[in-house]
């Protein structure tokens, strides 16, 4: 059998480190010893693989898979729709998004949640859609509300949605957070921070997308999402090139 | 000044939080709201090989267990292949290898039930001992960890792992072996992950 080809390295000075002091929780949940360096394996390039029976039309709808019926959530109506992409920049169709966040109000659906805005009975916050054949993914659902934080005694979240992405591979599995433009918290959050510059920050905005917003109805942002890419087996009998 | 390449850069990685529950395992944050939740069942019904459970805590710097982990498995097949067309071994009907579990609210427990997975190839024509890919994810790690599970009863496969062996601090391989006991018959392994001191579990740059 041919070698399977690997995916690129992760930039590791890209990503935020372990140990970030200023989102205080990082500080005993960090690795303090070299993470140990692998070469791709089976283990590494093969992953789950997800279908549409596994999941049903409405899940990527959080207006109404909660509600009750002929109901909604409160909040600003937005489409929150991208393309998954790798780093070769080519489509990563079939892989499942998942997505999550708080209410209009900045309350989550959780038992661990105490804050004091109110849960909405018509909104559950969670969403799970499967990419079509050219990497596109949508969800419909309200912008979330700020909600503060046990971090600094006055540190509030930025607007975010919560996402969780797949890929073809193990090693691409990714969780990230989606902030939307214009917000003035974004230079003030510790999470965005731990990132190191300000260009992978910027990669996680969605941008204000009035071409795919619908008129009297719902304000899209767009949010694409880059996967690690895979190397190209140049010296190796494999005509199609990666 | 040189063309620049027209790479992509991955999308950064942030924090899962404490609520990953809502989306990833919702049933567990208290609300139903999916026909199915996924990773409930990794081998399915028609695997073969031997039923196991797997336990553990994943402990942080201060020794107390996280109650707020997810962690995700991927795992071959007792004969060493994998769900995924560039296996190309083929496994049974049902059989995913891949499963989702939350530590429990209260103590941080967490478990699952699967079947041993089997040797399977390594590179180069080495062979790779049975394991277990786990990631993991939580409020304050920003960027999911990736760590191995080996079986204590596979010592002389474990002796001859590529993976194991490029773990340069020899007592450090121990970290990825769980250990087994036996209850209602049953097969169990425990694996307690430490994110830090000095029996920090090895974790993985892959
Ligand atoms: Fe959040």
């Amino acid at each position: 059998m041919r070698p399977p080809a690997e995916f690129y390295q992760r930039d590791r000075e890209w990503h935020p480190p372990a140990l970030t002091p200023d989102y205080k929780t990082s500080v005993a949940r960090s690795p303090q010893y070299s993470l140990i360096s692998l070469e791709n394996t089976v283990s590494e390039i093969t992953g789950p693989v997800f279908g549409h029976n596994d999941i049903d039309p409405i899940d990527n709808d959080l207006l109404s898979n909660y509600a009750k019926p002929g109901e909604g959530p409160i909040g600003e109506r937005i489409i929150l729709h991208g393309r998954v992409l790798d780093e070769n920049a080519r489509p990563v169709p079939n892989t499942l998004v998942e997505a999550w966040q708080a209410n209009a109000g900045g309350r989550y659906r959780h038992k661990k949640d105490t804050y004091f805005a109110p849960i909405d009975p018509n909104f559950g916050g969670c969403g799970r859609t499967v990419t079509d054949e050219n990497g596109y993914y949508v969800f419909r659902t309200v912008k979330p509300g700020a909600y503060p934080w046990r971090n600094w005694v006055n540190s509030w979240r930025p607007a975010h949605i919560h996402l969780s992405i797949f890929g073809s591979g193990f090693v691409q599995r990714l969780i990230t957070q989606c902030y939307f433009e214009g917000d003035p918290l974004l230079p003030h959050c510790p999470i965005v921070k731990s990132i190191p510059s300000q260009e992978a920050r910027d990669a996680l905005v969605a941008a204000l997308d009035l071409n795919a917003t619908i008129p009297l109805d719902t304000i899209a942002y767009k949010f694409d999402i880059v996967l690690r890419g895979r190397r190209s087996t140049l010296f190796e009998n494999r005509l199609e090139g990666n | 000044m040189v063309q620049s390449l027209d790479y992509l850069k991955e999308t950064p990685s942030q924090t899962a939080g404490p609520y990953v529950h809502i989306g990833l395992a919702p049933g567990a944050a208290g609300f139903d709201i999916y026909r199915e939740e996924l990773g409930r069942d990794i081998a399915g019904p028609n695997a073969k090989g031997t039923r196991i459970h797997v336990e553990g805590c994943v402990y942080d710097g201060m020794g107390a267990p996280i109650k707020d982990v997810l962690i995700e498995v991927w795992q071959a097949n007792s004969e060493g292949h994998y769900a995924h067309p560039e296996d190309g071994g083929g496994v049974e009907e049902g059989f995913r290898g891949w499963g989702r579990v939350i530590s429990d609210f209260d103590t941080g427990l967490w478990g699952f039930d699967t079947v041993k997975p089997g040797p399977l190839a390594g590179r180069n024509g080495g062979q790779q001992a049975p394991h277990l890919n786990f990631w993991i994810v939580a409020r304050g790690i920003n960027v999911g960890l990736n760590t191995r599970m080996y079986f204590e009863d596979e010592a002389e496969a474990n002796a001859k792992d590529q993976v194991l062996n490029l773990i340069e601090w020899e007592h450090r391989r121990a970290t990825l072996v769980a250990s087994k006991s036996e209850r209602d018959g049953q097969p169990v392994y425990r694996f307690d992950i430490r994110l830090q001191g000095d029996a920090e579990t090895v974790f993985f740059d892959v």
